[in-house]
Parts: structure tokens; C-alpha cells; sequence
């Protein structure tokens, strides 16, 4: 059924229809529409889970952890300093190799305070273990929530993953969405089923000391896992497409115009759909731009960046995260992954800054001088 | 370079009881030693050793060396001070 709705209660929908049992949660802005809607799908009976008020982040994502240790589907959501204060829970969860499911309303980092939409809580935590996924559109965010369900629960996964939508301009926006059928979701996502949960009739120890001597096997175990979770996407992708009639991508990277540009936008998110309109305008005035929309950023898709950019002369790589004292990382990573291309780097939209479709034009000129910059 | 253990996925332990295993007596450097003259038999000691580390064997109360790690609670805490904590020396 299509519905016009808002992607925060396009995700709440996802929650309810992804059967989830336990969701403890602590508001903050731009996040705080998911839960409002969440706690009336208890209220009204729609929704058989409960809803844990927590004193705080902390608690939010060690009650979170806790839940799926008994062996339930479990939900919570947050942004910015709230993620930020979660960060120490964030690698004990990983690192338990624990199938959370959270979702980040991206915000900036205080200070100055700002509750607008940047990219600097995602890539602030982006090395604790965890997936990330960028959605652009409301109904990607929802089939985004179902799709990291099924993809954290995978037996050869097994580890935690964010969901990222752009806070306000896409947390508040309102869009036509196609919100599946509760019969056809259970098709998709099985049962909730950990191998090894708290049970009184088997004891097992969770969560133990791992000596010098083993650590880093652990380590080594997480990093094997999010490789194999690069697999996985595509096939949930596939799946997907079969059950609910659409997909994105080949699941880790979505091309836009790319078979024959010479330039190629790279960006993350909501501003993608700005992105589409640049490439459109642009090769009206004959100028052949193209887009990567990036939908992951862990696991690191480094062999379909590769595969969709063998042609690309330019590359235009648009972050709203820096790394101060050094540079963007997106462009980092994206240098590291193709060492033999022109890449520039545009710093855009950071703290809520509007990302115009002026400003692709501009980098796209940019680019094809070799320059890079930070564009307002 | 050591050989690589086999690990479980999260570090899980499937069998309850493994800590035993671990002997924590060599973490100490303030042995406790009851005297069984002064000792009244009381089990405060007993009841609030942190490690369960001391043993109610007959009608006597014998601290396990394997595992205590020298906290002196249970000297402290002794009504008649029959627990001396002891310098480890060689």
C-alpha cells in the first residue's frame, strides 16, 4: 500500500513489521519522531514489544545489548552527542558479534551546538565494528531497516549495523511510500534466533576477558565477517527485489549515468537526489556527469567502487565529515581504494549547510581544474 | 610465533564453571594465615571472601591458596583477629 508518510515513521513501520520485542529509548533531536511513533504502536496495541525508558544513551544501548542477549529482535535510535555517549557500549556490542539494529538520524557535533543534519556522528564511530548503511529516500530507509535485520542475523555476519538517514532532510520529510504487507515481511525475515543467548538451563559466559593471547583472533573474526557481509548484501539485495519489487544497486553501490561520464559525483545519502538533478543539468549543457551513490560505508565496497569507476577520468567526492588536521574521509578512503585517478574533494553541508544543486555544478568545474575546497 | 587457538564467534564460553581453571593465587602478595588457636569458627570470613576462596572443611574454615588473591578482607574483618596477612616471600 503507498502511503504518503515521514521517514521516521517510515522506519518506525519497518520496526513494527520487523516484529521487534524490545526497544529501550532515550529522545534526541532529529531522532525523536521514530520513538513518539514507536511508543503509540504499543500504546494502541499494534505493537507487542516493550518499550524501556532509559536514563540516558548508555543505557539505552546496554539495555539494547542485553535484549539480544536473551534472544529477542531488539530496536533503538539516536543521533549526534547521543551516539557519541553510547560510543563505549558500541565495540563490547560488535565485539559480541550481537545482531543490533540501530538507527542514526545524523546530526552534527557540538560545539557550537547544532541539531542540523552532517555526516560527523556516522564517521565519528565508523571504526567501532559496526555496518553502516546511507539510505536517500523514505521507502529506502524502511526497506533499508528490514534489509539490516535479515543482513545482521546472518549466521556468516553475525555483527551489528547503523542505519543512516540525513536528519530533518530526511528524518522530517514526508514521501510516497510502499509499505509491504506484514505476511510478506515475515517471508523475508526469519525468526529471531541466536545461537547462544541467556538461558538459565544452559549457562554459557558472555562477554569474558580475551588475554593477550586471543584478542586478536577476535578482532581478526570481525573483520572476516564484515568481508563476508559484502556478499550477503548483494544476495539480500536480490531477494529483496524478488519479494518486494524493487532493489538498489547491486546492494553496496547505486550508479547514476555513470557507462559513459567522464565525471563522476560520489556522495552518501539524501544528498544524492540533489546529486541525480546536477547530473541531469549538466549533461543537458553536454557535459558528461555521472553519480556513485555509496550505500555503505562498512563494509568498504572497494571492488564495486572499482568496478563502477574503471572509466571515470574525474571523480568528485562529496563528504560532510572532516577529519580535522587532515581531510576528508570519504576522499581518504576513496584515494586509498583508487590510487590511479584524479579525485577531488568537496567539503558540503556540514552543521545543516543547504547542499544546492549549485554546488555540484561548482565542483564539477572544480574538478576539472584539479581543485579542491569546501563549498557553502 | 604461537600456534592460533580455536575461539568461538563473541568470544562465547558454552561451558559454565570454566574460571575454575584459572588459578588466581599468584596475583597475591599478602598471604592471609588463620590461626586456629584464636579461631572462633564464626564463617565471617567464609561468607565474605570476594573469590570464595576460603573452604568450610569439618569445623574448620581453610583459606584455597590457588585462588585467593590476598585482599585481607577477611583479616580485617575478623572479630578476633585470628587472620595475620603474611609478606609472600621466597
Amino acid at each position: 500500500m503507498k502511503r504518503v508518510i515521514e521517514t521516521s515513521h517510515a522506519i518506525a513501520l519497518a520496526v513494527k513489521l520487523a516484529r521487534v520485542k524490545v526497544i529501550p529509548m532515550y529522545p534526541i533531536t532529529p531522532q525523536t519522531h521514530i520513538v513518539e511513533r514507536l511508543a503509540e504502536f504499543i500504546n494502541n496495541g499494534t505493537l507487542d514489544a516493550k518499550m524501556i525508558h532509559v536514563e540516558s544513551e548508555h543505557s539505552a544501548i546496554s539495555a539494547l545489548q542485553g535484549a539480544l542477549l536473551s534472544n529477542v529482535r531488539a530496536f533503538t535510535a539516536t543521533s549526534s552527542q547521543g551516539l557519541a555517549l553510547m560510543f563505549e557500549i558500541l565495540q563490547i556490542i560488535s565485539g559480541m558479534r550481537l545482531p543490533a539494529v540501530m538507527v542514526i538520524a545524523n546530526r552534527a557535533l557540538s560545539a557550537p551546538i547544532n541539531i542540523w543534519n552532517d555526516h560527523s556522528d556516522a564517521f565519528a564511530v565508523r571504526d567501532q565494528g559496526w555496518m553502516q548503511i546511507f539510505a536517500e529516500t523514505a521507502e529506502e530507509a524502511l526497506d533499508s531497516v528490514l534489509m539490516a535485520y535479515k543482513l545482521a542475523e546472518s549466521k556468516e555476519v553475525q555483527i551489528p549495523i547503523m542505519v543512516n538517514i540525513d536528519g530533518y532532510s530526511l528524518s522530517h520529510v514526508y514521501e510516497p511510500v510502499d509499505i509491504p504487507s506484514q505476511t510478506l515481511v515475515d517471508s523475508f525475515l526469519p525468526k529471531f534466533k541466536l545461537e547462544d543467548y541467556l538461558d538459565i538451563n544452559n549457562p554459557k559466559t558472555f562477554g569474558p576477558i580475551g588475554f593477550p593471547d586471543s584478542y586478536m583472533y577476535f578482532k581478526e573474526a570481525q573483520h572476516k565477517a564484515m568481508k563476508n557481509a559484502e556478499k550477503r548484501i548483494k544476495e539480500i539485495n536480490r531477494e529483496f527485489k524478488k519479494k518486494f519489487k524493487r532493489s538498489y544497486g547491486n546492494g553496496l553501490v547505486e550508479e547514476y549515468k555513470i557507462e559513459d561520464a567522464e565525471t563522476v559525483f560520489v556522495c552518501l545519502g539524501s544528498i544524492c537526489g540533489t546529486a541525480r538533478e546536477a547530473v541531469d543539468q549538466l549533461r543537458v549543457k553536454g557535459k558528461k556527469a555521472g553519480l556513485l551513490k555509496l550505500r555503505y560505508i562498512r563494509p568498504w565496497p572497494s571492488k564495486s567502487i572499482r568496478k563502477a569507476l574503471n572509466k571515470a577520468e574525474k571523480i568528485a567526492v562529496f563528504d560532510r565529515a572532516f577529519s580535522f588536521g587532515s581531510e576528508a574521509p570519504l576522499y581518504t578512503e576513496l584515494k586509498a581504494t583508487l590510487q590511479d585517478k584524479q579525485i577531488n574533494s568537496y567539503v558540503v553541508g556540514l552543521g545543516g549547510r543547504d547542499v544546492t544543486i549549485e554546488h555540484f555544478k561548482k565542483a564539477y568545474r572544480m574538478c576539472s581544474k584539479n581543485k579542491n575546497g569546501w563549498l557553502y | 610465533m604461537n600456534k592460533k587457538m580455536k575461539i568461538t564467534k563473541g568470544a562465547v564460553i558454552k561451558e559454565p564453571g570454566s574460571t575454575v581453571k584459572y588459578k588466581t593465587g599468584s596475583w597475591r602478595t599478602f598471604r592471609p594465615v588463620i590461626d586456629y588457636e584464636k579461631c572462633i569458627r564464626c564463617g565471617l570470613c567464609w561468607s565474605q571472601c570476594p573469590d570464595m576462596a576460603i573452604e568450610k572443611k569439618g569445623n574448620k574454615f581453610v583459606i584455597n591458596y590457588d585462588y585467593c588473591k590476598g585482599c585481607g578482607i577477611c583479616a580485617e574483618n575478623c572479630p578476633v583477629k585470628a587472620i595475620k596477612m603474611v609478606r609472600e616471600e621466597k
